[in-house]
């Protein structure tokens, strides 16, 4: 099977977020990038999608600048078999990066499966995977926690929330966006990482994917960080006192119970 | 200007986050409301009366199932016959599935899970979180071709329902063509509590529970309450709760007007999921837990007292 996982490269979870002097977009500088969470997920779905068949090539596929290759480097050391960048702009819209994903994918063999990750943390968007499935013609089922592979068809498990789970049956080729739960992503060794040092990360450049800047609907401005936060008020006395003015407040102050 | 709002249904009634978006400050625009479903004839009335002009039905049992694709199928039939400019749909578990479909199938601009919108002559200005709620930042739509926004859940309040108000109605007609996908069963969660993601409250309990039994003081106080459990992932991985529940980062983005965070320290991850609630409430033992630093109502002391106190004292308020 030819199997394609693509990636988001983010900060990390923990980074303190500071804007950049013009407001339109974050500070860079001391950020740490990880590959987004789910994504991770999408990645080790697709090893062991590779693993249950016997002649399958797993590919991985990130849009982004050049820092993105370390991301690449990260999933070829979990296993991947190729990796390849696609030079676009790091705040390239959801609708850009959707169609530079599925322009490479069309030139690099016909996909027998596509995972994402079911969003981004960066963004939260949670848009590329369906938008590449309308540009690849394919079918496309998001949040999806659990697999069933079939010949020719899946049977995939959405988390809908509360709880509940929608058990959807498409055929194949299609889209799969991964939320948590669906596997646990193993630990490149260090080993793997040294290794994956040496090996090639494919190029392709947007003039190639035919996305440039006219493909832009949207862009992200006037970034703002929350308003400083009111102390907070601390409610004191007996545990009997602090929780009595504590149901006053939920029921007086701010009237929701 | 003309608006379409894609109304969510279940069970025969609009979904509370569909009523929100009648909430959004739409100017003088034109306001439109599609629903697709098996037979959805009589959510004409409802959408009138919170302020649809028209209300567009798309009725086939190919919908009756509801999978993103069948729905993307018929609203993105729909949408070029009316031309609007702008859509709005729920940033709900549906409307993220759906919202970037449309965009892409229509080549429009998306803008998802935005937490502010307004229209104004012709004039959309739309703001999303980013970063998991660290920041925020404004969309600009470089073109003034179609725009799909997704509103979070929440951002508004729905308008009254006025009697006096009513659309006028017409049935569209769509095709089908060979579905890829299908919805072959549902299995329900099970879950007699408010959901997380629709709760108006939520009590959220961490690690320090130590067990799941335990957990009960936090649902005996939610249950008091009428609120949702909710548990960080600390308390999901030791197997207290199910995943459904874990809010953060990796688990629910919640925004209820209450977030009540019992024995959580208050993880930058655990954070992102809940940061934009409009109070916040934190019971630690710890006075430097982080959590405090967020909340805007504390009581330092161990929650092993304090939750059933306040379960007490909510059942006598109730009773009183
Ligand atoms: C990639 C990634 C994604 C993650 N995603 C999530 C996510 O989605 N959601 C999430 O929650 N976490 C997430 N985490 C984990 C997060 O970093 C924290 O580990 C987790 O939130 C801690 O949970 P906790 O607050 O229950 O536990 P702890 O951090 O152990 O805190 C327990 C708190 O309870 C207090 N306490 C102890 N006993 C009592 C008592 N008797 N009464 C009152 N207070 C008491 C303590 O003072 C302490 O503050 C993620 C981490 C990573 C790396």
């Amino acid at each position: 099977m030819n199997i394609f996982a693509c990636i988001k490269q983010v900060p990390d979870t923990t980074t303190r977020i500071k804007l950049r002097g013009d407001g339109n977009g974050i500070d860079e500088a001391d950020i740490q990038w990880i590959i987004s969470p789910h994504d991770e997920l999408a990645i080790e779905e697709a090893l062991r999608l590779r693993e249950q068949r016997p002649d399958s090539t797993v590919t991985v596929l990130s849009a982004g600048p050049e820092r993105v290759t370390d991301s690449l480097r990260m999933a070829l050391a979990m296993g991947a078999d190729s990796a390849v960048r696609l030079d676009l702009p790091g705040d390239a819209d959801s609708g850009m990066n959707a169609r530079a994903l599925a322009v490479a994918i069309g030139k690099l063999g016909q996909p027998d499966i596509v995972f994402t990750g079911k969003e981004a943390i960066d963004d939260g968007a949670a848009a590329v995977g369906q938008a590449l499935a309308v540009s690849l013609g394919m079918p496309c089922v998001t949040v999806v926690n659990g697999i069933d592979y079939g010949d020719g068809v899946i049977t995939c498990r959405r988390d809908v929330g509360g709880g509940n789970i929608e058990v959807i049956e498409t055929s194949l080729p299609a889209v799969v966006a991964a939320q948590v739960g669906l596997n646990e992503p193993r630990y490149a060794t260090a080993l793997n990482i040294i290794r994956a040092k040496k090996k090639p990360i494919d190029t392709l450049f947007a003039d190639e994917l035919g996305v440039t800047e006219t493909n832009r609907k949207t862009r992200l401005k006037n970034f703002e960080l929350p308003p400083p936060k009111q102390p907070c008020q601390i409610i004191e006395g007996t545990p009997a006192d602090q929780a009595k003015e504590l149901i006053r407040v939920l029921a007086e102050d701010i009237q929701a119970i | 200007m003309k608006i379409l709002i894609i109304a969510e249904h279940k069970n025969g009634l609009l979904s509370e986050a569909t009523q929100e978006l009648f909430g959004l400050p739409l100017g003088q625009a034109e306001v439109h409301a599609v629903v697709a479903g098996e037979s959805v004839e009589p959510l004409a009335g409802p959408l009138g009366q919170l302020g649809a002009a028209k209300v567009h039905l798309i009725e086939s049992p190919a919908l009756a199932s509801g999978t993103g694709e069948s729905l993307g199928q018929a609203l993105g039939q729909f949408i070029p016959q009316l031309a609007p400019d702008v859509v709005l749909a729920a940033h709900s578990a549906q409307g993220k599935d759906l919202a970037p479909r449309l965009a892409a199938a229509l080549d429009a601009a998306l803008a998802t899970d935005c937490i502010q919108v307004s229209c104004d002559g012709d004039q959309v200005t739309a703001r999303r979180p980013v970063y998991a709620g660290k920041a925020t930042a404004e969309v600009e739509f470089t073109d003034d071709g179609l725009k799909v926004i997704s509103v979070r859940p929440r951002t508004v309040k729905p308008p009254e329902s006025d009697a006096a108000r009513s659309a006028s109605d017409a049935s569209v007609a769509v095709e089908f063509p060979a579905q890829k996908t299908a919805l072959k069963k549902i299995i329900a969660g099970g879950n007699e509590r408010p959901d997380v993601t629709e709760a108006s409250i939520i009590v959220t309990g961490g690690r320090s529970l130590g067990s799941a039994e335990n957990f009960s003081v936090i649902e005996n106080f939610a249950d008091s309450i009428g609120a949702a459990v909710g548990s960080s992932r600390a308390a999901v991985d030791a197997g207290y709760r199910p995943y459904r529940d874990q809010v953060g980062q990796t688990g629910k983005v919640v925004s209820p007007q209450v977030y009540i965070a019992c024995g959580v320290s208050g993880a930058i991850q655990h954070l992102a999921g809940m940061r934009t609630s409009k109070h916040i409430v934190a019971i630690n033992t710890d006075p430097d837990a982080p959590i405090f630093q967020l909340a805007d109502y504390g009581i330092v002391g161990d929650l092993f007292e304090v939750v059933p106190l306040l379960a007490e004292a909510a059942k006598n308020r109730s009773g009183s």
